[in-house]
């Protein structure tokens, strides 16, 4: 079959996601088994599973895929991907996903994981070493944290609020340690966003 | 034994004054015994872990990873890289896998690291700690430096995922990998059955979402304790931060009694080897590991 023959089969959605969504050219050779629906070790918390999604790209469905909260509960574990019959790199479309969708400002606002992950890249490169495990131990212990936390649960918009507000940054903790040729790393990390940014059509 | 040297990425969490530093203590004594080198990649970088990716995107993830090889490649030519970190690993083996397979993603990837003066050739392989011991040393000779075996002690081989899944060690299944219980077996210890051997403890959502994360964990631990385990170990530092540190906090919501420690392999081995407690970083826990800390004493 041409290009241009399959090209009215398929939706613009499907064809948005091949195109910008790390990985997101495997999306069309899921069969829908459900394999990977049961994989999740947050199963409950997804209000789509893996599968779900992977169905409702394919139906068009932008806004709901995008503007879920069910891609930021992926743990990284990769039960899915060693279990798919058809080897879809699922971990890594699910993330492609939340970052897309978090890109273009479509994901759930205050969304707890992807708040925390903004925070640990940002300190990341900005000395290229962070510590991901001081990170949340040292958040755990510390009391005018822990009561954030409770805040992020109990009444969600409060936590991340203080949390957003700078009253509760929590890189604040983090020690010295840092690369040295930081203006290197810096160039770098600029260069691949230029380079990401002009593929995917964020260029300014 | 001819003496292994290997170009090492300790990662973040191994740094000095975090939670992960007594890994690589116990890792330095283990090597140490074992008479394998491990130096440095200079002015290696963070490789973005697994939430990297929310804020961080591809390209941005792939050239981190990539400037670790680069400084590999440039400083430390025909080391392989060896990690001792499950995520570093991973992030590692991940890219290099992308890049090696997809030259437009290559190309880019150098032109990003051309920005810091840097160029991936693609010649270093990474590889964990544990394949370096059992792959490259193998159990025997693993066992040699032993002087004081771990009898009677019961441990849960928790094994987790990024040490298993996708890549996995060679030759092991990923519903139950064994490597874990033969290593414990190797320092005389008793490796119990257990059945949450590979079970997500949630992994970085343990700080974003606590609730969800801590039920994982506390299947992980009250396993452990069914199958009559003492002690858990891991080879991986985000499990071993995430099963030890939150068990007092479950205990407080649910009235649980969880207080097990959680170590991790090279302790084990290190005590073994007739390594001190210090050595051993047996004072970095929570929650001690007494028994083992006795054997020191001995
Ligand atoms: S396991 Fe693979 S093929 Fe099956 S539904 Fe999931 S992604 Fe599709
Ligand atoms: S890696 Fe993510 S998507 Fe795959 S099973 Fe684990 S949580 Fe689910
Ligand atoms: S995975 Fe964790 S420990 Fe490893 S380099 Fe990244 S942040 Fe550091
Ligand atoms: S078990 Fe937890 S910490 Fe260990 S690799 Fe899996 S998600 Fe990471």
């Amino acid at each position: 079959m041409s290009e241009q023959a399959t090209a009215r089969y398929t939706n613009d959605f499907l064809r948005e996601v091949e195109k910008n969504v790390e990985e997101g050219h495997w999306v069309k050779m899921c069969m829908q088994c459900g394999v990977c629906a049961g994989s999740c070790p947050l199963g409950s918390a997804w209000a789509h599973p893996p599968q779900e999604i992977f169905m409702m790209i394919r139906a068009g469905k932008r806004e709901e895929v995008l503007t879920s909260d069910s891609m930021w509960m992926c743990t990284s574990c990769y039960n899915c991907m060693v279990r798919c019959p058809r080897q879809l790199p699922i971990t890594h479309i699910m993330h492609g996903l939340a970052n897309y969708a978090h890109r273009l400002g479509l994901s759930p606002k205050g969304q707890p994981t992807q708040a925390t992950a903004t925070l640990f890249w940002n300190n990341l490169i900005k000395k290229g070493r962070v510590n991901e495990l001081t990170f949340s131990l040292a958040l755990y212990f510390k009391d005018g944290f822990v009561q954030g936390i409770k805040n992020a649960l109990n009444m969600q918009a409060v936590g991340f609020g203080l949390m957003k507000a700078k009253r509760l940054n929590p890189m604040e903790i983090l020690g010295g340690h840092a690369v040295k040729d930081q203006a290197g790393l810096k160039a770098m990390i600029a260069k691949a966003r230029e380079i990401e940014d002009r593929k995917k059509g964020f260029a300014k | 034994m001819a003496k292994k040297e290997y170009a090492f990425y300790p990662g973040c969490s191994s740094q000095k004054g975090a939670s992960a530093s007594n890994y690589l203590t116990s890792v330095n004594a283990m090597c140490d015994k074992l008479d394998v080198t491990i130096t440095e990649i200079p002015d290696w970088n963070c490789c973005g872990a697994s939430i990297g990716y929310a804020e961080g995107g591809e390209l941005p993830r792939l050239a981190l990873s990539a400037r670790n090889f680069a400084l590999a490649e440039q400083h430390l030519p025909g080391k392989e890289m060896v990690a001792t970190c499950a995520a570093c690993w991973l992030a590692q083996r991940e890219v290099k896998d992308r890049i090696d397979h997809n030259e437009v993603l290559l190309k880019e990837t150098n032109e990003a690291l051309a920005a810091a003066g840097l160029q991936y050739q693609g010649t270093t392989p990474v590889r964990h700690m544990v394949e370096v011991l059992i792959e490259d040393l193998g159990y025997d000779a693993l066992k040699q430096p032993v002087v004081k075996p771990l009898e009677g002690i019961k441990f849960a081989g928790y094994v987790g995922c990024q040490t298993n899944r996708p890549f996995g060690i060679d030759g092991e299944s990923f519903e139950n990998p064994v490597y874990l219980d033969k290593l414990v077996e190797t320092v005389g210890g008793e490796a119990v059955p257990y059945d949450q051997k590979v079970t997500c403890c949630g992994g970085a959502l343990a700080f974003s979402e606590p609730e969800k994360s801590q039920k994982q964990i506390r299947d992980i631990v009250e396993s452990a304790y069914d199958h009559g385990a003492e002690m858990i170990v891991t080879p991986c530092p985000l499990c071993q931060a995430n099963v030890e540190i939150y068990q007092s906090e479950i205990n407080k919501k649910h009235g649980t009694k969880l207080n097990m420690p959680v170590l991790y392999y090279s302790q084990l081995m290190t005590v073994a080897y007739g390594g001190t407690a210090k050595e051993a970083g047996l004072d970095g826990h929570l929650i001690r590991a007494t028994r083992l800390e006795d054997i020191t004493k001995k």
